[in-house]
């Protein structure tokens, strides 16, 4: 018996969905040009007027958002309502000069704890659930969304925030969780530590809803054999709302985008040309019913595919596969969002040179970051100490650039790797999009 | 009165240093005293050559990170406790010793080290005040 948060909402017929999208695309659009200067000029420079867009067929006319818009029109320009209306801010960790701050108002705080509590239904929570929230409390949205959505489902909610694992293994144990939310990589270590402890008696799982970073199906498989669950994935990004956007059922087999509140299109990246059902291309997502911060045609970057075949469980929202890679050289590391440019500008800032490689692998499920860079005759001294002296300076300046600890190594020149005289910049050795 | 040392930055990892040792060697100079400083991951191999610059340039051409430094040539009092001697003046002065290393090359019955300090001047004053002999970069190209 498959469960639903807001059944007719989640099983609408296709013709419903589009007609309640459309709706709300005209009334989204009218209220962003109304009360939004910085998409009202984007809409102008493209000669549309909100009076262009009738239905969701409409859609391609409007122009695209992007990460590039959102620095540009940090912090208030994106906004739609006046700051008074807003009760809360969430912001994208760590990554200073990349980082988006989104704003809400109590109806968007909602909606959002709404989609939240659809993906904690669909993993078969209820009322008598005890469900564990390991994702970061704060600025990071994992914490606060499936804490909120926890609630709307009347599951006793256990704050426990990231990190401190014996801790959250006595809680577990203790208050007999069944269902916990976190980062894939958090539940595969979470998972070693009860088997190693000899807790996997002791323990009530029986779900989890993992997120904010890619995983494998082999992931998954590691995690559901090693603590007896069903491992559900879930999507999200702050500037669309957050861990909610879409979410797995108990097919396990793609997320369905909650299309009441999201419109989902497959782009071409290099053309911005709308791709049809079944393409693969770059995910753009539009708000329809946010009030204070509603992103339009918002590219993602996650080159991913979208199905609307039935599924199993009833739901008719359509369903996007696990993201496949991305069009920019975003990284995401530990689930922070780290770009290659951001390291490359504090490298260049401490003298070294733009002769860089970064390494991100995975080491007992948690993700790793080095960052090699190539020694330069302005940086070399013949003391040890001067040298490890600056190679503190280094970590701690990426440290506060990155919001996480990457090490960094200095080679010898000419020791990286080159591939048509380009240092090759980025080897990830995770092997995510497998 | 100061020699120069070469002073080369060198990855923590297997046959490193006797690569560049045999550059050196290939380029017709010797290698009169070598000190190889490491941490986990870097490394800095110095050394005391016959031939500075012609070494400093095969190093470059092999792409090495390779500086000059200048450091002092003592030699050690043939008494027991002479290489004690020498620290014990150093610190009494007020010179701090970045580090120090032996020569490979012995002449007659002479030890000699390389000191690496701030303040040459002053630790070559000190020094020869004591009556201590110091190497000069004549004496390394003569061995
Ligand atoms: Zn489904």
């Amino acid at each position: 018996m498959e469960n639903y948060y807001q059944k007719e909402i989640e099983t609408a017929s296709y013709e419903q969905i589009r007609q309640m999208q459309s709706e709300r695309l005209v009334k989204t659009v009218n209220h962003v040009y109304e009360n939004n200067e910085y998409y009202r000029n984007l809409m102008k420079k493209k000669g549309v007027t909100p009076d262009d867009i009738k239905s969701v067929d409409d859609l391609h006319k409007l122009p695209f958002l992007t990460k590039d818009d959102l620095r540009e029109a940090y912090p208030y320009g994106l906004m739609s309502k006046p700051l008074s209306e807003c009760v809360r801010i969430q912001s994208t960790s760590g990554t200073t000069g990349k980082r988006v701050v989104a704003f809400y108002t109590q109806h968007d705080i909602d909606l959002w704890e709404d989609c939240c509590a659809r993906a904690i239904v669909a993993a078969g929570g209820t009322k008598e659930d005890v469900c564990q929230v390991c994702y970061g409390y704060g600025l990071f949205t994992g914490g606060p969304g499936l804490n909120g959505g926890s609630h709307k489902v009347g599951c006793l909610t256990l704050p426990m925030s990231s990190g401190n694992t014996d801790r959250q293994l006595q809680f577990m144990t203790d208050l007999e969780a069944t269902i916990i939310c976190c980062t894939p990589s958090y539940a595969a270590y979470l998972a070693e530590s009860i088997y190693e402890q000899g807790l996997r008696d002791k323990i009530k799982l029986k779900a989890g809803i993992f997120g904010a970073e890619a995983w494998t199906e082999q992931m998954r498989k590691d995690i559901e054999a090693k603590l007896g669950i069903k491992a559900y994935d879930i999507y999200g990004l702050t500037e669309i709302c957050g861990p909610g956007v879409a979410f797995e059922c108990s097919a396990q087999s793609g997320m369905h985008v909650n299309e009441d509140h999201f419109i989902a299109e497959i782009i071409n990246p290099e053309t911005g040309e709308v791709l049809p059902e079944g393409e693969k291309g770059e995910l753009v997502f539009t708000c329809i019913t946010k009030e204070a911060f509603p992103v339009i045609r918002y590219r993602t970057k996650d080159i991913c595919v979208l199905s609307r075949e039935k599924c199993s469980c009833g739901r008719t929202h359509v369903k996007m596969a696990k993201p496949m890679g991305r069009s920019d050289d975003m990284l995401i590391v530990k689930g922070v969002n780290v770009f290659p440019s951001q390291i490359e500008e504090v490298l260049l800032k401490q003298g070294l040179t733009s002769n860089y490689q970064i390494i991100v692998d995975r080491e007992n499920h948690s993700d790793t970051i080095e960052v090699r860079v190539e020694m330069t005759p302005e940086l070399f001294s013949d003391k040890v100490n001067d040298l490890s002296k600056k190679e503190k300076e280094i970590n701690a300046a990426l440290k506060s650039m990155l919001g996480i600890y990457a090490n960094v190594r200095i080679v010898e020149p000419k020791s990286i790797v080159r591939s048509e005289g380009k240092a090759v910049r980025v080897i990830d050795k995770r092997n995510l999009y497998n | 009165m100061t020699i120069k040392q070469l002073s080369i930055f060198v990855e923590n990892k297997a046959g490193t240093v006797s690569s560049i040792a045999k550059s050196i060697a290939d380029a017709g100079v010797s290698i009169r005293a070598l000190s190889v400083a490491d941490t986990q991951e870097f490394g800095i191999l110095r050394l005391i050559v016959s031939d500075v610059d012609k070494a400093k340039d095969v190093l470059s051409e092999n792409d090495c990170v390779v500086s000059v430094t200048k450091v002092i040539g003592v030699q050690i009092p043939d008494v027991p406790g002479g290489l004690s001697e020498v620290l014990a003046l150093m610190s009494e002065n007020g010179i701090n010793i970045e580090y120090l290393y032996a020569f490979i090359t012995i002449s007659g019955q002479h030890a000699y080290v390389v000191l690496r300090v701030e303040d040459n001047e002053k630790a070559a004053e000190v020094l020869s005040k004591a009556g201590i002999k110091l190497v000069s970069q004549e004496d390394i190209d003569a061995l």
